[in-house]
């Protein structure tokens, strides 16, 4: 294809304008990303997994119906994941399982439920060397795991999506299911943190 | 395609730069660019199979260089140009620069034609194709050995639908690979669960 200019024009300015040459085709997309700032700025956010964790915690019924079908449990409490993502399973770590997500080829994750992933997420370090150097990427990451500790590496490569069920802490017993959420984390949702300590 | 996105076991990266609770976007227009190819997505002009392999088809310098959201727009102004929605000249006039796209789609492929089943429990391999077009076996598996541990959803073939032929959907299956049959020379011990899809899976005869 023929360029007309020589140098590359700086991301904002090419941001700009696929923005402004898609709404001059008349696909409203400043209507479009207005709708998609709310999701990604009040809704798609680690809070709603957190109540998710909080709820699988105390509700034992409800922890069942999370494991025999994630999307349908997690619609109790009004969160839809994308048609495409046609699966949710929960990942239930145990004092001598822990698993932990990622995805070596993008970025996928089941960001409706634990919200978007972190810039380290997607970065070539975390994506090149979790499903090899796992241990040792946990502990430089400030996980260290006791090797009687099985662990599990879930790299999201088909539509599927994953969520990391962290253990209680011991310290939140006779907590309630709003206080039990507040301790729960993106990063525990994603298995790089154990939440058992205050 | 074994491109440099097929990063999962490379070797030579360094610490992951890692803070918790960090941020997902950095700038305004990250989030906007987002918001905006999932609008695209919405709209029908292109699926996430094209949006995930118009990245794939970055210059890899391109690739490897830009920032997340980069890529993002990038794949977003590639398929525009290619589905006839905006013109590359409409874009770069208006971005006042050059804009580059990803390099030229090439062939996809169709579901394998002989339908197998596979079992849960049941040992496979993963098939040892070298495909130049979509994938979502990651390089690392190619011919290595694994358990079938669930069976997930059918989703449409990535390999057929992100290159605009028809995709039958079909089922993916939780294989459960040991790290070390994966990397003899690994050290730290693992089971890498990947979700793979039927037609990369053969039988162990």
């Amino acid at each position: 294809m023929k360029t007309m200019h020589n140098s590359i024009a700086p991301v904002l300015q090419r941001a700009k304008a696929i923005e402004d040459a898609l709404e001059a085709k008349g696909l409203h997309v400043s209507k479009g990303i207005k709708e998609g700032l709310h999701n990604v700025e009040d809704v798609w956010l680690p809070e709603r997994g957190a109540r998710v964790v909080a709820k699988a915690w105390v509700d034992s019924e409800f922890r069942k119906r999370l494991f025999q079908n994630g999307v349908a449990a997690v619609g109790e409490l009004e969160i839809e994941l994308p048609k495409h993502h046609r699966h949710l399973v929960v990942l239930e770590n145990t004092p001598y399982l822990h698993n932990v997500i990622c995805c070596t080829l993008c970025s996928c994750t089941a960001f409706t439920v634990i919200g978007l992933p972190p810039q380290w997420y997607k970065d070539l370090e975390y994506r090149s060397r979790i499903v090899r150097e796992s241990r040792t990427v946990l502990r430089e990451m400030g996980l260290n795991l006791s090797p009687d500790i099985e662990l599990r590496v879930w790299d999201t490569t088909a539509d599927t999506r994953y969520m990391v069920l962290p253990v209680r802490p011991a310290y939140t017993k006779g907590w309630s299911e709003e206080q039990l959420a507040a301790i729960v984390t993106k990063d525990a949702m994603i298995g790089v943190s154990r939440l058992t300590e205050a | 395609m074994d491109g440099v996105h097929d990063l999962g076991g490379r070797q030579g990266f360094g610490t992951v730069r890692y803070s918790s609770d960090a941020p997902v976007f950095h700038e305004e227009w990250e989030k906007r660019i987002n918001t905006l190819y999932g609008y695209a997505v919405k709209l029908g002009i292109f699926n996430m199979d094209e949006y995930r392999h118009a990245i794939e088809r970055m210059e890899p310098r391109h690739y490897m260089t830009a920032s997340y959201y980069e890529r993002t727009l990038t794949s977003l102004a590639t398929l525009c140009v290619e589905k006839g929605v905006l013109s590359l000249e409409e874009l770069e006039e208006r971005a006042m620069g050059s804009f580059p796209l990803s390099l030229p789609l090439g062939p996809g492929r169709s579901n394998w034609p002989n339908k197998r089943s596979f079992q849960i429990g049941q040992t496979v391999r993963v098939r040892s194709d070298h495909v130049s077009g979509h994938v979502r076996m990651p390089g690392y598996i190619r011919g290595k050995v694994g358990v079938i541990v669930k069976q997930s959803p059918a989703y449409p073939f990535p390999d057929a639908h992100a290159h605009g032929i028809h995709a039958d959907d079909e089922p993916t299956y939780d294989v459960q690979f040991k790290s070390q049959d994966l990397w003899p020379d690994t050290t730290d011990n693992a089971l890498v669960h990947v979700g793979v899809f039927e037609s990369y899976l053969e039988f162990i005869t």
